[in-house]
């Protein structure tokens, strides 16, 4: 069942394992944002939600050949349009 | 002389090249932050000396986090004449925005793609050609782990040298170029040089990961591996080190004693009780230590650590700290100095002096060396592995406890961002090297302070000369006295007392301290400690020597990390203050229950 229209945009931390989506734009502060470019976080790009920990931990996602673990915080300042 | 840099994204294999190129130890691992300072060795290439530096990894040119700041004051202070910039192939697609980034430096540089053996695997393919026409770099592929492509990086290295080196750009940040315009640029190189299967096929790190990382089984599978550990050492450590013990003895008898025969009584007991017992019982130590390290840079060389980092991070949250400060405290289980050193990859200051206050809860090697021997005395073969897995969670409960209590104080709101690498496995040179590596150090520890501190103990033991050794008449039989009012409600005799003040100096100390105190070594010390203790004052004090400070080193290392005097001291005091209250409690319960 998706609860959203597809191409909707949402957080990335809204998507459930298995989901893709394109990466919409990034709203972090300037180290933030930094790290996430180098991480390969760049508008365009496709990412995969692989996995959450329990209890609201932190997700696994993979862009590209990068497998990447962030807060639901962190995943709450990426927009992405799921496909 | 000539100088080469090796600059690239922390985990992508420069200390592997540097270990290549100067047949150095620098430590490996697959964790991204294992190397946080830099270290330097020379060569002779293409003719000449040059000197190789192995630097921290870095993300970018923007970055401020302490390791990071090791590359930027580096390059400001040095305009390296050559940096090889070491990327992982399997992930040039992103790791081309440091290339990018670096190349406005105008510095000389060699680019290698390593971790070609992995790139190959995932079916990813780099045409290095097309891509030194792009980008006017020299490019090659290269395996640092297995070697592959070594020789030619090595000839292009030399070839690179001979050129002068430009000026490097006055000011890192202004003159970097927007973003945007590197996003362009990273475009049109990999457009015709790079191609990336549009899905990898499902390989063993998913698998794998599976199962490490499931919700319900991830952290049980934790605890049941540190476990099998602590089975290990005492299936396969114990027997060893009593073999060595015997050795030692039966040299003591064969040898030492008849080559020392002529020297006057005094000085023989000082040589053959103090130096010899004490030294033989930690030297004994040795093949236990070289099992520990094996294991632990399997451990660390696999990628474990981020996985675990995934499990703790919601607990680590709670607590004000992170995944990172977890992954800290199980580096800490070799030594605390490394994990300590470690914390440079946090950028907010609170957040990585919270995480250097629990860092030396960690039970270390060291003493683990007092646990085995201890518990191997008092506790059945079948009970003393649960003791030591009894321990390490003391060591976690010690941590959480002080980070609960003082975590205001500490306040960050530092992101949490972390990869995660495929599983590796270290190949038997890298395991060799590490195994290596430890005994040096450990050699080098125990000659440092363990001689010393087993000739002050006999001393203090036997000490005026009218006194009988180590009695209340003694100088150490003095100052146990002294402190006994403050031992004697946690169960601590005052034999056990000296041994804890030396202690203070080094963990490797204590046993070998005992083993001068009783005039004993080996296995005639551990039957001496059962008959003098019971398990529950026995307990009390490997409580006491978990929580109290680990040794001098990890307060310097304390000192110069936090470069704050009034944090290091209240480090000290309130680990000294936690054992004592958690024997206290500990001991005064298992009394009051009966035992
Ligand atoms: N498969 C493969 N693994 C490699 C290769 N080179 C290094 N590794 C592994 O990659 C991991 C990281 O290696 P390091 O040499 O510690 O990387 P580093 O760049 O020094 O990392 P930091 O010090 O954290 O910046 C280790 O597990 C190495 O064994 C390679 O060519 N192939
Ligand atoms: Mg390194």
């Amino acid at each position: 069942m998706k609860t959203a229209h597809p191409h909707t945009a949402t957080t990335l931390s809204s998507l459930h394992p298995g989901e893709t989506a394109t990466i919409a734009s990034i709203h972090a502060e300037e180290a933030l944002h930094q790290r996430l470019l180098a991480m390969g976080f760049r508008t365009g790009k496709k990412v995969e939600l692989i996995r959450r920990a329990r209890f609201s931990g932190p997700l696994q996602v993979r862009i590209g050949t990068t497998d990447i673990l962030l807060r639901k915080a962190e995943a709450e300042k990426i927009t992405v349009h799921r496909t | 002389m000539k100088k080469i840099a090796l600059l690239g994204m922390p985990n992508t294999g420069k200390s592997t090249l540097f270990n290549r190129m100067t047949g150095a130890a620098a430590r490996v691992g697959n964790w991204p932050g294992i190397t946080v300072e830099l270290l330097s060795g020379k060569i002779l290439l293409g003719g000449d000396m040059v000197e190789i530096v192995d630097l921290p990894g870095i993300y970018d040119l923007h970055g401020f986090s302490d390791d990071e700041q090791v590359v930027r004051h580096f390059l400001r202070d040095n305009v390296p004449d050559l940096a090889l910039v070491v990327l992982n192939a399997t992930q040039i697609e992103r790791q081309l925005s440091l290339l990018l980034q670096l190349k406005q430096l105008n510095l000389n540089m060699v680019v290698l793609l390593n971790m070609a053996d992995e790139a190959r695997k995932f079916g990813i393919t780099v045409d290095t050609g097309k891509m030194t026409e792009a980008l006017g770099i020299p490019i090659f592929l290269l395996s640092a782990k297995y070697g592959t492509g070594y020789n030619e990086s090595m000839q292009a290295a030399a070839r690179a040298l001979r050129y002068t080196t430009p000026g490097l750009a006055e000011n890192l940040r202004d003159q970097l170029k927007q973003d945007g315009q590197i996003e362009t640029e990273m475009a049109r190189v990999l457009q015709h040089s790079v191609q990336v299967p549009a899905r990898l096929p499902d390989n063993l790190t998913n698998q794998l990961d599976h199962l490490m990382l499931h919700p319900w089984l991830g952290l049980p599978i934790f605890f049941g591996i540190m476990y099998l550990l602590f089975q290990a050492i005492f299936f396969f450590g114990q027997p060893l080190q009593t073999g060595v013990n015997a050795l030692f003895g039966w040299l003591r008898e064969a040898a030492i004693v008849p080559l020392l025969a002529f020297l006057p009584a005094m000085l023989q007991g000082l040589l053959l009780d103090g130096v010899y017992n004490g030294v033989a019982t930690v030297a004994a130590f040795v093949p236990l230590i070289v099992l520990f390290f094996l294991f632990m840079a399997i451990v660390e060389d696999t990628g474990y650590l981020s996985r675990a980092a995934f499990l703790m991070d919601v607990l680590m949250a709670k607590m004000g700290l992170d995944g990172r400060s977890f992954v800290m405290l199980l580096m800490g289980f070799g030594c605390n100095v490394p994990a300590l050193m470690g914390t440079r990859v946090m950028r907010s200051r609170p957040l990585r002096l919270l995480s250097m206050l629990v860092v030396p809860f960690s039970l270390c090697s060291a003493r683990l060396q007092v646990f085995v021997f201890v518990t191997a005395a008092l506790f059945s073969p079948k009970a003393a592995p649960l003791v030591l897995f009894s321990l390490y969670l003391f060591s976690f409960a010690s941590a959480i406890l002080t980070a609960l209590l003082f975590k205001r104080y500490f306040p960050s709101s530092e992101p949490f961002l972390l990869e995660l690498p495929p599983y590796r496995f270290p190949t038997l040179r890298q395991m060799m090297l590490r195994g290596w590596h430890e005994v040096q150090h450990f050699l080098r520890r125990a000659t440092l302070f363990i001689v010393a501190g087993v000739v002050l103990v006999w001393l203090l033991t036997h000490l005026p000369p009218s006194a009988a050794p180590a009695s209340a008449d003694t100088l150490a039989g003095i100052i146990g006295g002294w402190l006994h009012p403050l031992f004697e409600p946690v169960g601590i005799t005052p034999e056990l007392t000296i041994a804890l003040i030396f202690g203070f100096v080094a963990k490797e100390i204590v046993i070998g301290s005992l083993a001068v105190i009783y005039g004993l070594g080996g296995e005639a010390l551990s039957g001496a400690l059962a008959q003098q203790l019971d398990w529950v004052q026995a307990y009390s004090f490997m409580l006491f020597t978990l929580i109290y400070t680990p040794c001098l080193s990890t307060i310097a290392t304390l000192r110069s990390e936090s470069k704050n005097a009034g944090f290091t001291l209240f480090a000290i005091a309130w680990s000294l203050v936690l054992a004592w209250m958690a024997s206290l409690a500990f001991y005064q319960t298992a009394r009051a229950l009966g035992y």
